[in-house]
């Protein structure tokens, strides 16, 4: 077979080529032709409509998530912002922190195992790229109904992979979330989010500079795995017979990736790279182009010289190829034996396919014949951009005028009872131990919380006790009823889970997962949760790092919710003075901070109960949160604190029970006095008014912990004491459930379904 | 001077890190041992951590051991240097055939990650000398495959001559055989067990700080023995 070369791309510019099956418009095919002034060869027409797809242009977001740079707050903190592989944050005593959440939603629906476990691997090796050692992951998943037959197809796939990846790497798995929801039916989503830390002058960049040194692709072969993942799989819709396309999934080898940190750090310690850059979506293609675009050089690739699975390889299909487990080095000529030695050691294969050179070209041969010839920007930072249009959805006034407000609600307290246990067993709401179970949470032994904590917390330094914490939220049905305030209570949310444990809230993450932007209700949709999370980033001094954009998350016209998954790190300056969750001391004061509204719009009450999704949600005040953030750090520093556990889905009720079950110790509780009335008590404990948390505080320091909130004007009441004699949630004047009975409850949902 | 544990790295050890931790902290002095590499380096005790060993792709430790380290390992063993294999490294030293038996797959097919109270059977092996017979500790366990697994005749033979280490309490996280979670060599140097000591070795980050005296039974044995 004959290779189409740029000597004959010139001289054929009329040969009509398949742009529209790549994915390309007819006018994106145009600017191709434009830039090259000729037509590209098949193989440049392959590497454009990757770049240019969705997933790698973020050609619909590009124009909303300005934002995020343009209200960044200024922060001292900031190393590397957005734009690179991941932001990196400096944290003190020398150490930087990098940490980043993406997506793998459509690859995990097609082949739950290997898509799920890709997409762990592809972020920790965004993390690796930074120069840091990867120390944590976490998963935040979403699933249909949790009875539904798929789910039982897709939810056991994608937890064993996510376990499966993460615990041969040896990288505990700190928290995330798990909801189900049908609109996630056809359609569910796996954001992994990884956290790496290193010396802060082990930064590196993927920026390929100096002429002649020497590009190296270092780990696995390349094969035929995960052509076309990006343009194809992550850039369209599922049309209505669900998932096909089983060969644009990769397969992972997590043994291999093991060996690739390794032996990548280890080229960081000695300083052996000028650049790096790992392979992810757009595999060669992808990391040729912007290594070369951020060291404004030129560059010359001999693919021959890639190590292939299987030899019938043909340049375009070598270039696309979404192998795992690959990483590209920019090594000088004298470092290289070095380099090669060391990655033997490792037992990685290491090849120099080409070297950086002058000018502003990306030359690439096949075999002595020039099979691409192009100006890398133009791949890598010039692709499409568009201002799609926006259409607040028709139907959203109707939906708002819903409330969950007027719904019936229990009227006596036994079937206040009966709510508390059917809410404890939902599949939201029960415990996820059946799936994390599945989850190392334990290796290299600097995990210091995990779930079914808030918050994942790790040591990063044994002798000073500093540490980072992380939290992961989203709720798509607020989102759904207003995508602004949505967003916003997603990153409250996030905020608050990272103090809880008494660590400051410092930087931001996101993964928004969202429908097809082509239509117009859900690019207003993503407009509207850009523009809240933007705000609250800067009203509240956390700079977004980065993160990642998912759009096409529907199958046929139904998008899903929209979910802006919110990632947050803090940090906590000596880790044994972290507050955890759970009631352990008897006769301890438990203290509800926040106020209370009657607030059940979007509620998992309304949801389980009434299958109900509308009005408006919980209202957000971002300066009670900070206030809400500064008196928890605060209690935690001075050893005020017990315990703490955030409010949220599921409101008081869901977090005393949780907090009963952690350590199966009871609680009294008695009602306010203004919530003792009427259904009163039904507000008290499932409204899910935001910025509250509980926590418990030894008697001894009970008077200089309320006297901080007052003299600080954050409301509190003191609601009730821990009992650990009594064995049970007692809500006085109303019910008592035994913990027997509501661990039952809470534990045994997830095993039935899938167990 | 204080002892020295040896800590190997296969390509692909994970909790190798940990166990050097937990030497440390027990005490001794922990020293790397690399997979590749035929010399103990005068270590008087070793410890093959948990992990994937080359990824556990074949069988679980089925390539480790034939690394040139486990050459010197077995041969150390076999004249009485105490041996920890935990997890991964108990597999290993099945494989290795310094113990007897096997680690299948757990029966309900998924990896298992939880906080597993264990009794001590036999107290008096070089890891175990700390703790009383008898005595219930809380560790984690975490494994895919760890499923232990022998022939009925081993199995009694194992009961027999107490060499019995460790057996699962109250709920048995894999199916294995008799609840059996650790098992020792007739001489009681080398021990393997499936759950993780070395990560319940602080109460910051453990659920206990039980597992420790795994640790400070070897050093004492040394230290006494010197």
């Amino acid at each position: 077979m004959t290779v189409d070369t740029v000597e004959f791309a010139a001289k054929t510019g009329d040969a009509p080529q398949p742009f529209a099956e790549l994915g390309l418009k007819d006018d994106e095919y145009a600017r191709i032709r434009e830039v090259l002034g000729r037509r590209p060869t098949r193989t440049e027409l392959a590497m454009y409509s990757i770049m240019w797809s969705e997933h790698c242009s973020y050609k619909s977001s590009k124009v909303h998530l300005r934002q995020f740079g343009e209200k960044a707050p200024k922060s001292d903190r900031m190393l590397v912002g957005m734009g690179e592989n991941a932001g990196v944050v400096d944290v003190g005593n020398g150490l930087a922190v990098t940490f980043k959440v993406e997506s793998h939603n459509h690859p995990s629906f097609v082949e739950p195992y290997q898509g799920a476990a890709t997409g762990v691997g592809g972020i920790v090796r965004d993390i690796l790229t930074m120069g840091a050692r990867p120390i944590a992951v976490m998963d935040s998943l979403r699933f249909g109904a949790a009875d539904h037959p798929d789910t039982r197809r897709v939810l056991p796939g994608i937890v064993a992979g996510v376990g499966g990846y993460g615990n041969c790497l040896g990288l505990p798995n700190v928290g995330g979330e798990v909801v189900f929801d049908p609109v996630y039916q056809g359609n569910p989503l796996v954001n992994a989010l990884c956290v790496g830390v290193m010396p802060v002058d082990r930064i590196q960049t993927s920026a390929a500079t100096g002429v002649g040194n020497v590009v190296v692709l270092l780990g696995a072969k390349t094969g035929r795995d995960g052509i076309g993942g990006v343009s194809v799989l992550a850039s369209a819709t599922f049309d209505a017979d669900g998932p096909a396309n089983r060969p644009a999934v990769q397969v992972g080898d997590p043994f291999a990736e093991k060996l690739l940190i390794e032996s990548c750090l280890e080229l960081f310690d000695r300083e052996l790279v000028v650049g790096i850059q790992d392979l992810g979506g757009a595999g060669l293609t992808c990391a040729l182009t912007e290594t070369a675009a951020a060291g404004k050089a030129g560059m010359r690739a001999y693919l021959e010289r890639v190590p292939l699975r299987e030899q019938s390889m043909e340049p375009h299909e070598i270039l696309a190829s979404e192998s795992q487990e690959r990483m590209l080095a920019i090594v000088t000529p004298e470092n290289l034996p070095e380099v090669l030695a060391l990655a033997e050691k490792w037992g990685v294969l290491a090849a120099a396919i080409g070297e950086v050179t002058e000018g502003d070209r990306l030359v690439v041969s096949w075999h002595d014949e020039i099979v691409v010839d192009v100006p890398p920007a133009s791949l890598a930072d010039e692709g499409p951009v568009y201002e799609r249009p926006l259409h607040r959805p028709a139907d959203l006034d109707l939906v708002q005028a819903d409330r969950a407000e007027t719904l019936p609600r229990p009227s006596t307290v036994d079937e206040l009872r009966q709510t508390l246990l059917r809410l404890v067993s939902s599949p939201n709401l029960a415990s996820r131990a059946w799936i994390t179970e599945q989850y190392d949470r334990y290796v290299q032994g600097n995990t210091v919380l995990a779930q079914p904590e808030d918050t994942g917390l790790i040591r990063l330094d044994e002798e000073t006790g500093a540490g980072i914490a992380l939290a992961t939220d989203a709720n798509g049905r607020y989102a759904r009823l207003d995508p602004y305030t949505g967003a916003q209570l997603a990153y409250a949310e996030a905020y608050r889970n990272v103090a809880v444990s008494g660590s400051t809230p410092i930087a931001v993450t996101n993964c928004l997962n969202f429908g097809s932007p082509e239509d117009p209700a859900v690019m207003w949709q993503f407009a509207e949760a850009v523009r809240g999370l933007a705000d609250a980033c800067q009203r509240m001094g956390t700079p977004v790092t980065g993160g990642n954009v998912s759009f096409y998350n529907q199958t046929g016209t139904q998008p899903i919710h929209p979910t802006p998954v919110v990632g947050m790190l803090g940090v906590i300056d000596d880790v044994e003075r972290r507050t955890p969750t759970g009631f352990r001391q008897d006769g301890e004061s438990i203290i509800l901070l926040g106020d209370t509204l009657e607030e059940l719009s979007g509620s998992e009450w309304a949801w389980v109960v009434h299958g109900h999704l509308g009005g408006m949600p919980p209202r957000v005040d971002l300066d009670r949160e900070r206030l809400l953030g500064e008196v928890l750090v605060a209690g935690s520093r001075d050893g005020l604190l017990s315990s703490a556990h955030d409010l949220s889905e599921g409101g008081l009720a869901q977090a005393l029970a949780e907090s009963v079950l952690r350590h199966g110790v009871g609680a009294r509780i008695v009602l306010p006095e203004e919530f003792g009335a009427g259904t009163g008590p039904f507000v008290f404990l499932f409204s899910e008014s935001a910025h509250r948390a509980i926590v418990t505080v030894p008697r001894s320091e009970e008077l200089r912990f309320t006297e901080m909130c007052t003299a600080r004007s954050l409301p509190w009441q003191r609601i009730g004491v821990v009992d650990a004699e009594g064995g049970a949630l007692e809500v006085q004047d109303a019910f008592t459930v035994r913990v027997a009975e509501l661990r039952e409850a809470h534990e045994g949902t997830l095993p039935q379904l899938f167990g | 001077m204080s002892a020295r544990v040896g800590v190997v790295t296969f390509p692909g050890s994970l909790d190798d890190v940990d166990a050097a931790r937990a030497v440390r902290l027990a005490g001794a002095e922990p020293v790397g041992l690399w997979h590749a590499d035929a010399d103990l380096h005068g270590v008087d005790a070793v410890v093959l951590p948990g992990g994937f060993s080359y990824g556990d792709y074949l069988r679980a430790g089925a390539i480790a051991r034939f690394a040139p380290v486990m050459e010197k390992i077995v041969d150390a063993a076999q004249g009485g240097m105490p041996v920890l294999g935990i997890c991964n490294g108990f597999q290993v030293l099945c494989e290795s055939h310094l113990l007897p038996g096997a680690l299948t797959r757990n029966t309900h097919l998924h990896f298992r990650n939880r906080d597993q109270w264990l009794k001590v059977v036999n107290a008096s092996t070089m890891w175990t000398q700390s703790y009383e017979t008898a005595q219930e500790i809380l560790v984690p366990v975490k494994n895919g495959e760890g499923c232990y697994v022998a022939d009925e005749r081993t199995l009694d033979m194992l009961e027999s001559d107490g060499r019995v280490v460790f057996r699962y309490l109250r709920d048995n996280p894999n199916g294995s055989a008799r609840d059996i979670a650790g098992i020792t060599n007739e001489r009681g140097n080398v021990v393997g067990l499936m759950p993780h000591p070395e990560h319940a070795v602080e109460a910051l980050t453990g659920p206990s700080t039980d597992g420790l005296g795994i640790f400070t039974s070897v050093l004492q044995r040394l230290v006494t023995a010197r």
